[in-house]
């Protein structure tokens, strides 16, 4: 997949297969193969004004098709920090 | 507290205006993202893992009740209600918008805060001693000179665009709260034999990738020479520093691969060329700085009035008094450290609603004023010793009495993955895991003065390499893994670290602090040998044996 952030408040995004941003993980395009995964990079990158500092990150495929982050610091960015904050809510 | 001029006040919302037009034609796609970054980097925004990151200069950690209300309100109104106090004096605020930053840029204006050298390859926030201008034996107050750099520093085009982000710190104590040794440029304020004010210069300290105590380049240069010496340095860094590779782009790597000597000899060069010039600092500019500071017109108190005694009586005012309160030059009046350590807390963190009572206890305690240390914690200056046990039960309220000040709770931490997009490795449930170890404030004082310090990749935001433990979070494969080391201090007697052994995982890393400790207190020659003092007599040997001899 290829997640960025949304230019105007930061929030994590994430590239659909539609062209456009999602921030659901679950909308996420899902490439197989290198050559994909830069095709849809170059086409992230190219909306320089809906988001910043797109790259592609790892995922892991569920048994049920479904999408989870594919790694410690994606989960941190799809869920949010792995501690309370200071002020609930 | 230092007044801004109407100059200072000119720059700044000219400033606001400038960042207000360059957001929109950002968000409008005037202006790439390539283009824009440095404009708003030189405005303290960072995009961080969840959002933008905005960190607001506290100079030389100096603040007043105004200003902290406002820090408040920021948090308040454009970030999820608080704020995040730093190693370098600063706060950050998390999780603020892009659009709305004008305005919070604005509101902070109004009371005469920016967010100007908080990043960007700058001369960064100057920072000092937080006990500045009241702590018992000091020479003088260091702020007139933090501040007179500050102004010549600020927005200065020389010192823009260096090969890297420059540091400099200040004391004027023989006890160096300001950690001077591990920044780009430290000052050590001294008196010479005819008792005029000058600076013991220390060049190429830092943290980080490559860590290096500072070195003396100069034992005093005379405070009249300040400005062209430290520019003598800056210009030989900008001529000489690597601006090809970022990992060898500090003055520290300069320094150490020319040599001290060489290095100072090429500084003399380029001040001998430039010392009888314009930026020789006349006594009349110095006083003109110091006199739009304000102090205190503190009463004869008593050192040990009745209010005082009285409350010795209670065990739980005693511990935090104990910890928390510091003689103040005046002996009526106290400095009171307010723990931003909690028990299972995020080191350094402070809602809008502790900011705004403490703003409400300077007012009523400290004459407006408030202080930011390195350490993230807050101090009071200017406290009557009277008014301590009415402040204690005040602070107890809004969660800011813990015991712990200087105590192996008082964890520094940077606010690792969870936040930073630098970092590889989370630090603050590591602290959190570790205070509720040690959650026995009795437990704590038996063990004493012990200072940990995290961070949560090699940048070392947190410290870690002058933590007397230090913890520096790595991934390695995937998994977070935890470098320990111990021995580190960052005070006049400064000294980095040593490796204890192999990294350890993430849910093993308060298990092997909690053997660390438990050596410490079996090796101990008596009970007052403090941590530190033990690993130097001992070196690491033992504490490797304790933690890896079952692992």
């Amino acid at each position: 997949m290829v997640t960025a952030n949304r230019t105007w408040d930061g929030a994590v995004i994430y590239r659909t297969s539609q062209q456009s941003w999602s921030a659901r993980l679950a909308d996420a395009a899902i490439v197989r193969t290198s050559d994909e995964a830069r095709a849809l990079l170059a086409e992230s990158v190219a909306d320089d004004v809906g988001a910043i500092g797109a790259y592609i990150a790892p995922i892991e495929l569920k048994d049920g098709g479904e999408i989870a982050p594919g790694n410690l610091r994606e989960h941190i960015r799809s869920e949010g920090v792995t501690i309370d904050l200071p002020v609930a809510g | 507290m230092y007044a801004y001029d109407e100059l200072d006040r000119t720059l700044i919302n000219e400033r606001v205006s400038e960042f207000r037009d360059q957001v929109k034609r950002r968000l409008s796609g005037e202006l790439t993202e390539d283009e824009f970054k440095m404009l708003r980097l030189q405005n303290g925004v960072y995009l961080q893992l969840h959002a933008y990151m905005f960190r607001v200069a506290i100079p030389y950690g100096t603040l007043s009740s105004n200003q902290l209300r406002r820090l408040a309100h920021v948090a308040r109104r454009y970030d999820r209600g608080y704020g995040h106090f730093t190693t370098r004096q600063n706060i950050q605020f998390n999780w603020i918008k892009l659009a709305e930053l004008p305005d919070a840029l604005a509101d902070l204006a109004e009371v005469g805060i920016h967010a100007m050298q908080t990043s960007g390859n700058n001369t960064r926030n100057v920072t000092s001693d937080q006990w500045a201008g009241v702590a018992p034996g000091e020479i003088e107050d260091p702020r007139i000179w933090s501040e007179l750099l500050r102004q010549y520093t600020t927005l200065h085009p020389e010192f823009s665009f260096l090969p890297r982000k420059f540091k400099f710190a200040i004391t004027a104590s023989d006890h160096d709260r300001a950690a001077i040794k591990v920044h780009d440029i430290g000052l050590r304020l001294l008196k010479n034999a005819e008792g005029e004010t000058g600076f013991e210069v220390l060049v190429g300290g830092g943290l980080g990738r490559t860590p290096f105590i500072g070195k003396t380049i100069k034992p005093f240069v005379h405070g009249h020479d300040l400005l062209s010496y430290v520019e003598a340095i800056l210009r030989v860094y900008n001529q000489y520093g690597r601006r090809d590779n970022i990992y060898k782009a500090r003055i520290k790597i300069l320094v150490h691969e020319l040599g001290i000597e060489k290095f100072a000899k090429e500084v003399e060069e380029e001040w001998h060329q430039m010392r009888d010039s314009a930026l020789t600092l006349d006594d009349a500019a110095v006083e003109e700085i110091r006199s739009r500071f304000s102090y205190p017109v503190y009463e004869n108190l008593p050192a040990m009035p009745d209010e005082l005694k009285k409350a010795a009586h209670d065990p739980d005012f005693e511990a935090w008094r104990k910890n928390s309160v510091a003689p103040h030059k005046e002996p009526g009046y106290a400095i009171v450290t307010l723990s931003l350590k909690p028990i299972g807390g995020a080191p350094g963190d402070a809602t809008a609603e502790q900011m705004d009572g403490v703003a409400d206890l300077a007012d009523k305690y400290s004459f407006g004023e408030v202080r930011v240390g390195h350490e993230q914690n807050l101090a009071l200056p200017h406290v009557a010793k009277r008014d301590l046990p009415a402040l204690w039960r005040a602070l107890d309220k809004f969660g800011l009495a813990t015991p712990n000040v200087n105590l192996i709770t008082d964890i520094i931490a940077c606010p690792g993955l969870d936040y930073c997009s630098l970092a590889n490795a989370r630090s603050i449930p590591i602290a959190q895991e570790i205070t509720r170890r040690f959650a026995n404030h009795d437990t704590a004082n038996l063990i004493g003065r012990l200072h940990i310090n995290i961070s949560g990749c090699i940048n070392a935001c947190g410290h870690h390499h002058v933590g007397h433990i230090g913890i520096l979070g790595v991934e390695k494969n995937g998994e977070e893994v935890y470098q320990i080391t111990i021995g580190g201090r960052a005070d006049e007697n400064a000294e980095l670290g040593s490796l204890i052994g192999p990294a350890v995982r993430y849910p093993d890393v308060a298990d092997v602090i909690e053997d660390i400790v438990e050596a410490y207190l079996a090796l101990r020659a008596r009970p007052d040998e403090l941590f530190m003092d033990t690993v130097k007599r001992l070196g690491v040997e033992p504490f490797r044996e304790r933690v890896y001899a079952t692992r």
